[in-house]
């Protein structure tokens, strides 16, 4: 890690220097970040499959390639060729609309994400913001939006009361949401992540009594933001036929269903961005890891960048596997019992949580 | 008269949900490590569970049909190698869908069966008109025309879907015979 600065400051001058260079460096990382979160997409529906067949003692897709590996390939396929139907009650506009403005805030809500410490002296995050946090939820709440247009868009009843459960849903577990992470940015003094992950490096801040609480709301919350069951009113397809993506079909659809993945991979990264160290390793690494490789000399790469990453990217997928786990053991919540969770539970408990945290620091100083 | 069903009266920590949570969990994960253990064990052609089987993984394994099963109609021919079918197109108008299509004519030249009038020189069964409901089987007077207990045909073409005659004897093959009725006419 000593060399680190130096690396870094050799990397930023050469960039600085050319600074065409700098874009592309950004790009480079959009274009790698954007079709690796497109491909953990599609591996994580294949999962949900596997598992979910498992779980019911079935064995799911296995013909596609090595054990079923090539579904999502084919599946992509099958999504791209089929042919595009538009019925003809819909409102076209906001119908065509709907899917892209889900999609979009999923993706670029990633962009805040450090999923690496450096790599060739290039921070392993796309946009260093220092309202990371903030950004993160005004665009994920933004998606709400998609599944609500899609809804009323459809012009048909079961998509229109999916979309209203859609909203109803958002307004009760946003507070709490929010509000369960102010311990954090009062424990940490940064709403930027790069900065929390920082702050991490000794302990990880879910061993802290008051972040764990604010763990388990956000975590309970983050399953109603992505829509997934329990809370999955707004698609419900036993009483609402699929809800909001009723009228949906061919890739229009595949939109809204890459759109609830990678929301669920974006809440994965945050969870452990935010309470689990982010991509830092739980235990000390040999120093020879620190060194640069040789052979790669006109990057000056370390392996430690990759290891970082690769820590991030499991502890990412461990999560991924609660969401799974939780969607085919629990039943789904009703609708007022949703809402009672949220504003009579939650909110009271965040709000307590920011108090007892307050005391705590006031105590501890 | 309405029945009244009371409502559990949860304690504080039930209603916390941690303890159904819990007891969900721990559920499948039952079921998911003993269906990953079977999968690994090589048991791979359906798992194994208590209820019994659950996964068939079809086009491998099929189902054990009863004897009585009415598959596809074939022709039939019998020890001697002597299609059974004298063409009396009893079949072709009992079949309800109008599936089959029979072509008498005389038999040819001196062959062993001579004897007997005519037989098929064309017997086409349409496999996507057929109803599997072994009326034609019945119907027979020469128990010529049996059903297997084969029901997945699969064809590229409607055109293949169309068993000819060689096609039916193909898949009817030889059966035993206790009369060979024909034989010393």
């Amino acid at each position: 890690m000593m060399t680190e600065p130096m690396i870094a400051g050799l990397w930023t001058d050469t960039v600085s220097f050319f600074g065409v260079h700098a874009v592309a460096v950004v790009l480079l990382k959009i274009a790698v970040v954007l079709f690796a979160l497109l491909g953990l997409v599609s591996y994580t529906v294949l999962a949900e499959r596997r598992i979910s067949a498992f779980i019911q003692d079935r064995l799911g897709p296995n013909r596609v390639g090595w054990f079923g590996l090539l579904q999502p390939v084919a599946d992509s396929f099958k999504f791209l060729l089929k042919e595009n139907v538009m019925p003809a009650h819909v409102n076209r506009i906001y119908y065509v609309l709907a899917p892209c403005i889900a999609l979009a805030p999923a993706l670029l809500t990633f962009i805040v994400i450090p999923f690496g410490n450096t790599l060739a002296g290039e921070p392993m995050v796309i946009a260093n913001l220092n309202v990371g946090v903030l950004w993160m939820f005004s665009i994920a709440s933004l998606g709400v939006y998609g599944i609500v247009l899609g809804g009323w868009a459809s012009n048909s009843k079961y998509p229109f009361l999916g979309g209203i459960r859609s909203s109803a849903q958002m307004i009760s577990y946003e507070i709490s949401m929010g509000l369960s992470l102010i311990p954090v940015f009062m424990h940490v003094g940064s709403l930027n992540l790069t900065e929390i992950v920082n702050a991490q490096s000794h302990r990880w801040l879910f061993l802290h009594p008051n972040l764990f609480l604010a763990f388990l709301i956000f975590m309970i919350s983050s399953f109603a933001e992505t829509n997934r069951l329990p809370f999955d009113l707004p698609e419900s397809e036993q009483e609402l036929v699929g809800g909001y993506h009723t009228e949906y079909g061919s890739m229009k659809f595949a939109l809204f269903f890459l759109a609830e993945y990678a929301n669920m991979i974006t809440a994965s990264a945050l969870m452990v961005t935010l309470f689990f160290g982010g991509w830092q390793v739980p235990f000390a690494l040999p120093e020879s890891l620190s060194h640069p490789v040789t052979w790669l000399a006109p990057f000056v790469f370390q392996p430690v960048g990759f290891v970082y990453i690769l820590s991030f990217f499991l502890k990412m997928l461990l999560f991924l596997g609660v969401f799974i786990w939780i969607r085919w053991t629990l039943p789904r919540f009703r609708y007022d019992q949703l809402m009672n969770l949220g504003w009579k539970v939650f909110l009271p408990m965040a709000l307590a949580n920011v108090f007892v945290m307050g005391i705590w620091m006031a105590l501890s100083v | 008269m309405t029945i009244k069903i009371e409502r559990p009266v949860l304690k504080w920590h039930e209603n916390l949900y941690f303890p159904a949570i819990w007891g969900g969990i721990k559920v499948t994960s039952r079921h998911f490590w003993k269906t990953v253990g079977n999968w690994i064990s090589g048991k791979k052609y359906g798992m194994i569970t208590s209820t019994g089987r659950v996964t068939m993984e079809y086009p491998e394994e099929k189902w054990a049909v009863p004897n009585e099963y009415r598959g596809a109609p074939t022709l039939v021919k019998d020890p001697d190698g002597r299609i059974k079918c004298v063409a009396c197109q009893l079949c072709e108008f009992v079949c309800p869908p109008r599936a089959i299509t029979i072509t008498p004519e005389p038999i040819p030249g001196q062959l062993p069966n001579a004897t007997v009038e005519k037989w098929p020189k064309e017997f086409e069964i349409d496999m996507l008109r057929c109803i599997y409901c072994g009326l034609c089987e019945e119907v027979c007077p020469e128990e010529a025309i049996f059903l297997l207990k084969d029901y997945s045909f699969v064809g590229e073409s409607r055109e293949e879907l169309v068993h000819n005659k060689e096609r039916l004897l193909e898949l009817g093959g030889m059966r035993q015979d206790k009369i060979y009725k024909w034989k010393n006419k």
